[in-house]
Formats: C-alpha cells, structure tokens, sequence
C-alpha cells in the first residue's frame, strides 16, 4: 500500500464523493422533467416542473462548483507543494457547502426560492454561499501564497475561481426592472459558463496534461494562457449574445453575433492542446482513463459548447431559437463535455493516486466513458429533433404552444432511452469510484510533493 | 516562435482591453434602456407583479424574453396575444382553461396579485426587443387560431367572447378550431340553456372538454347576450 502525498487530499475526496452524489440526484430529476415533457407529469402535486426544474440545474451548479474545489483541494497542495493553509477551514467550508445544497434543494420543494434562471437559490442562502466561497478562497490562496513554488497553473486557477466569486456578486442586486434583472444576471451565468469557469478549466487541464503526457511544463502553460486569452477576448464580449432581445440596444446583435463567432476558438484550441500535448508526451503515464477523459473533455467541449453554441447565437438564427428546446440542446452537451467531462477526468486522475488502487485500463472505466458519453449525445440529438420541430411549428408557422408540444412529446420518449443510457455510463463509473475505496484512512507521505511527469526546468 | 512571457502578455491585454469595452458598452446600455423600457410606466403594481412572477419561479416552466425554461409558453407578448380579460379568468384557476392537459400549479392567487401580474406582462410586452419574439411568417391561412374580434354585424363582442372564447370557437371563420364553430349559436339554443350551459359546462354534459371559467354574472349576461345574437 502506498500513502498519500498531501493530508489535504483527503478533503478533496470528500467533494468529489459530494460530486457523485448530487450527480446521480440531478439525473433522478432531469428524468422527472422528461416523463412530464411526455405527458406523465405524476408527481406533479410533490415536485411541479419548476421544483424539478431549479432542482436538476443547481444541483448541477453545486455539483460542478464541488467538483473545481476538490479538484483545488488537488492542485493547489500539490503544485504549491505544502498542505493546505488549514485543514479545518476546508472540512467546515466542505460541511457548509453541503447544509446550503441541502436547505436550498429542500427549499424549492416548498416554493422558497427566487425564480430567476440559474441563480434560484433564496437571498439569505446567497450571502452563506459568500462566506463559503471566501474561506474557501482565503485557504487556497494563502496556501498558494505561503506554498514552495508559484505556478502559472495554479495562479490560473486561483484566478479563475476568485473571478468567478467576485462575480457571483451582480446576480446579487435586486432590480425593479426586468430588463436589468437579465442584463446583471448574465454577468454571473455567462461570465461564469463561457468565461471564468474557461479560466478554471484551462488550469485543469493543464495540471492534468502536464501530470499525464510528460510534456514540459513551460509548453503546457505558453497555450494557456493563449487559449485562456482567447476565452475572454471572445467570451466577455460574446455576453452580447444574451443581449439580443431583452430590451437593450441593438448594436449587441452585431457584437453579440461576432464574439459569439468567436467563441468556439477558445474551445477549438482546448481541443487541439490536449490532443497535440498527449500526442507529443508518448501518453507516459499509465493512468489511461484519467487522459481518455481528458482529451474527450477537450475535443467534445468544442462540439457541444462551441460548436453547438456557435449553432445558435447567430442573430437571424437565435431569433427563431431563443427561449426553445434548442436551447436545452445546447446546454446540455455543453455542460457535460466541458465541465462535468473536466471534473470526471480530475477524478478519473486523482482517484489512484489517491487511494493507492491502480485501476488504470479497467473495462468498467472505459465503457463508463463511452456509454455516457453516446448517451449524451443522442439526447442532444433527441433535443435537437424536439427543439427544431418546435421552433418551426411554434415560431414560423404559429401554432398553439400545446398542440406543439404535444407533436413534439415523442421525441422525448427518445430523450428518456437516451438518457437512460447515460444514466448507465454514469452509473459504472459510480461503481468504479467505489471500487477505488475511500482515502481517509491512508496514511500520509512523509515528504510531501513529487515531481511532474517530466523534470521541470530551472527558472 | 512565441514565447511564454508573451503569451501571458496576450493574455493580460486581451482580458483587460474587451473588459474595459464590455464596461463602456454597459454604461452606454444602461443609458438606453430607460427609454426602451419605458421605465416612466414601471409603477408599483408592475414591480409587485415582477416579484410575484419571482417568489413563485414563473420562470422555472415558462420563459420571459426568451429566458426560462421550455415547458410552459413564452409570455413576453402574452397581454397582446391573449387580453387581460382571458389573462383574468386563466390565472384563477389555471388547470380549468386546459382540462387533461399539461398542468400549470394552482397558486390560488388573489384579485390584487393577478391585477398585479397582468400589468407586469402588460408593462414587459412594451419593452422594444428588436423584434423578438417575430411573428410567424410561414403561417398557413385558415388553420391557425386568431384572437381578431368578428364582425358580424351584430352587437359588439364583449372582451371575454374575443379573449377567451375564441381561443377555442371560431366566429366568421376567426378563432381556434378546438371546440365547434359558433355561427348561427343563438338559432341552436335558448337564452337560458346557453347560460346554464356557460355557468357548468359539466353539469349539462358530464365529460364535456368545455371548461368551467368562473365567469361572473356580469360575463355572463354579455355572452349570453351575444350569442343570442349570432343568427
């Protein structure tokens, strides 16, 4: 049996089982949201569909967030090469990362909410999740601060999430006017989903291929910073995409339209930096499911969040789309191949070097990554199909909102196959998080910190 | 080749040049927005309305200019498309005007909330969108429902008659075609059993699709009246 390199470690497994879970709960909801789509809205008494609704999107939310924590809760230690600043601080930001989850989720079950898209967490709710989101800051950043080394990896990472923090603030607001109540509230959804979270994303990538292709460090972090340079030259602007028709000027259409045009080169040099760097590294490490992940976490960012993204934001097309299926489409994918993809392979990475158990090419592993992986994108087919047809029905030829959706509701039932066999991608890799054991027990190397795949350069 | 030094210069410039834009463009957005708002009408009652339409996640089944989810319609130009009259009576009791159908949840709002609400769509249907959402422009003529008031030569139809009933019944081949066409009604039937028939559509025909709107006495002299008319 091995040991572990950082004590720290052990809260990030903690996040990570977090993960699995609110994972698994989100998927139970998304199902309930399908069966209502066909007709069968049984629970509807219990969890109406706007229950369902904010439930399957925050938990996503809460998940993912988990995710980059314990993926910090990783790097940070290990590219610093301390322990975390304080080990307390992080179980209690763990625990009250969880009581807010759990009052929220609770709270949307009895109507105590506030409905606005993404951000439906209740007020006094938003000001815990400050407190959570800075002890949180102030631990990765002292440790950062106080660590052996400065890394452009990990200053990338501190950065993307305190940006990401900072911006969780206009969401905060309260506007009398609906048309500002969008305006700021896309300063957190967009400026998080195609901008900071791109800078997190970049940072954990980056860790991960410079662990697992052996490619030199200074290589990896040179095309960091171009690809993160590249998210906010198109992505800050590319917010103009949600400018289109809530009331604001009209030069966001050609604004909008262009950065949004821009927006898949972000993503495209994602996907050609992990595929060239695991080429070039001869793939040395043996943990092939963590770079399996990665790499399709790259390439398949570009199609479902750029490509797909790119699909729609044009404005002669996103006038017909906006506020339809299409969007689900779009969302979907995206999210799981940038983001839940990201924190899979972080995972997928961590988990042996973790608990010791080398599960490195097991069949589960790599099936779970091919079955959810086709499970997804036949639902965004599914959604593509439900959302195309509505958009001509409803919007072109102008009929009735439930005659459409009545035409529309078989494709659902498609939905819910597909699903189901992403629920079985995901559920095998479950099994395998698992079968991997929990690290609390390990005991801890005595002399923290262990080189790259590759020696590092002198500075 | 470029070096790491210049990258992360590239990098530097390029967040803070278009963050300075989007800033700049932000400030310009919040000059023009009062006027295409038309923030002089944003009154009590709208931002009461607005905070129902929070408090309650409206927005977790339907979308308002475009945003929200997709299981409910899009209500951004719903008090032009649909009247407050038939707004009213839909928003006492929801699941009544749709019977069997996808279930919106009963909020048993009261007068002063659903006088509230009207007038927040009322006040978000004037907002200029850039022409969204766009009228449908490959319409086939005849089959799709209009909300036009019929002229009939008759008596001037009564809100409740073009906002709600015609959401279902034509007139003068102008309406939805979910229940009969109501030419010539007022040759088919009495004045009481027409009123009789608007008061409890399930206790003349039990199983009837015809839904209970909880018309007033004062809705249903009108209609009564009207239809009475259609000879």
């Amino acid at each position: 049996m091995t040991s572990l390199r950082y004590q720290s470690w052990k809260v990030a497994w903690t996040f990570f089982a977090t993960c699995m879970l609110l994972l698994s709960l989100q998927i139970v909801y998304g199902f309930i949201m399908g069966f209502a789509h066909m007709g069968y809205d049984v629970l509807h008494d219990f969890i109406p569909f706007n229950t369902a609704r904010a439930t399957h999107t925050n938990l996503l939310v809460v998940w993912l967030l988990a995710g980059f924590m314990g993926s910090a809760y990783i790097i940070i230690p290990d590219e610093a090469q301390r322990e975390l600043w304080s080990m307390k601080l992080a179980w209690v930001q763990w625990a009250s990362l969880v009581v807010v989850g759990v009052v929220a989720i609770i709270g949307f079950h009895l109507n105590w909410w506030e409905g606005r898209k993404f951000l439906e967490i209740p007020r006094p709710l938003d000001y815990l999740v400050v407190v959570n989101v800075l002890a949180f800051l102030l631990n990765i950043g002292m440790t950062v601060f106080t660590g052996k080394r400065y890394t452009t990896t990990a200053l990338t990472l501190l950065a993307g999430l305190t940006a990401a923090a900072l911006l969780y603030l206009p969401g905060m607001i309260t506007f009398d006017s609906q048309v500002y109540d969008s305006y700021f509230r896309w300063w957190v959804v967009h400026l998080w989903v195609e901008g900071v979270w791109e800078l997190v994303m970049g940072a954990i990538l980056s860790y991960l291929l410079i662990k697992l292709s052996g490619v030199d460090r200074e290589v990896i972090e040179k095309w960091l910073y171009v690809i993160v340079g590249l998210t906010f030259l198109s992505g800050i602007l590319g917010t103009g995409h949600h400018y289109y028709w809530i009331g604001t000027p009209e030069y966001w259409l050609m604004i909008g339209g262009f950065f949004s045009a821009l927006e898949p080169l972000a993503f495209l040099g994602m996907a050609l930096y992990t595929v060239a760097m695991a080429r070039r590294g001869g793939r040395r490490h043996p943990n092939k499911v963590a770079l399996t992940w990665s790499v399709g976490c790259g390439i398949m960012s570009f199609v479902g969040a750029g490509f797909l993204g790119f699909a729609h934001t044009l404005p002669q097309v996103n006038v017909w789309t906006h506020g339809t299926l299409v969007t689900a489409m779009h969302g979907h994918m995206a999210f799981w191949e940038a983001y839940a993809m990201l924190n899979f392979a972080m995972i997928a990475y961590a988990l042996p070097e973790m608990t010791g158990r080398k599960l490195y090419t097991h069949w589960m592993a790599e099936w779970a990554f091919w079955v959810s992986n086709i499970g997804m994108v036949a639902m965004t087919g599914a959604f593509a199909v439900a959302g195309v047809t509505q958009v001509y029905l409803e919007r072109r030829v102008g009929m009735d909102f439930l005659a459409v959706q009545d035409a529309v509701s078989i494709h659902f039932f498609g939905l819910i196959l597909a699903a189901s066999l992403f629920t079985v991608g995901i559920a095998m890799f479950i099994v395998q998080f698992i079968q991997y054991g929990h690290p609390l027990k390990m005991p801890v190397a005595a002399q923290p910190g262990e080189p790259d795949a590759a020696p590092v350069p002198a500075k | 080749m470029l070096s790491k030094s210049q990258a992360k210069l590239f990098f530097l410039l390029a967040t803070a040049g278009f963050s300075g834009v989007f800033l700049y463009l932000t400030v310009d957005t919040m000059r023009q927005v009062p006027e295409r708002s038309h923030e002089d009408l944003l009154t009590d009652q709208v931002i009461a309305g607005k905070m129902l339409w929070e408090e309650n996640n409206c927005m977790g089944c339907h979308t308002i200019l475009g945003e929200g989810a997709y299981y409910a319609p899009e209500l951004t130009k719903v008090y032009d498309r649909r009247g407050p009259v038939w707004m009213r009576t839909f928003l006492k009791d929801p699941q009544a005007m749709y019977p069997g159908q996808r279930k919106m949840v009963q909020y048993d709002f009261t007068d002063e909330e659903i006088e509230a609400l009207i007038a927040f769509f009322d006040w978000v249907g004037k907002i200029d969108t850039n022409g969204f959402p766009r009228e449908p422009d490959l319409k086939v003529a005849g089959v799709v429902p209009t909300s036009t008031s019929a002229s009939t030569g008759g008596p001037p139809a009564p809100d409740t008659f073009t906002q709600v009933c015609q959401s279902c019944h034509s007139l003068a081949g102008s309406g939805g075609n979910v229940g009969p066409a109501l030419d010539g009604v007022g040759n088919r039937y009495s004045a009481a059993d027409l009123r009789a028939w608007l008061a409890d559509p399930q206790s003349v025909k039990p199983g009837t699709a015809m839904p209970n709107l909880n018309l007033g006495d004062d809705q249903l002299d009108a209609l009564t009246a009207f239809l009475m008319a259609q000879k």
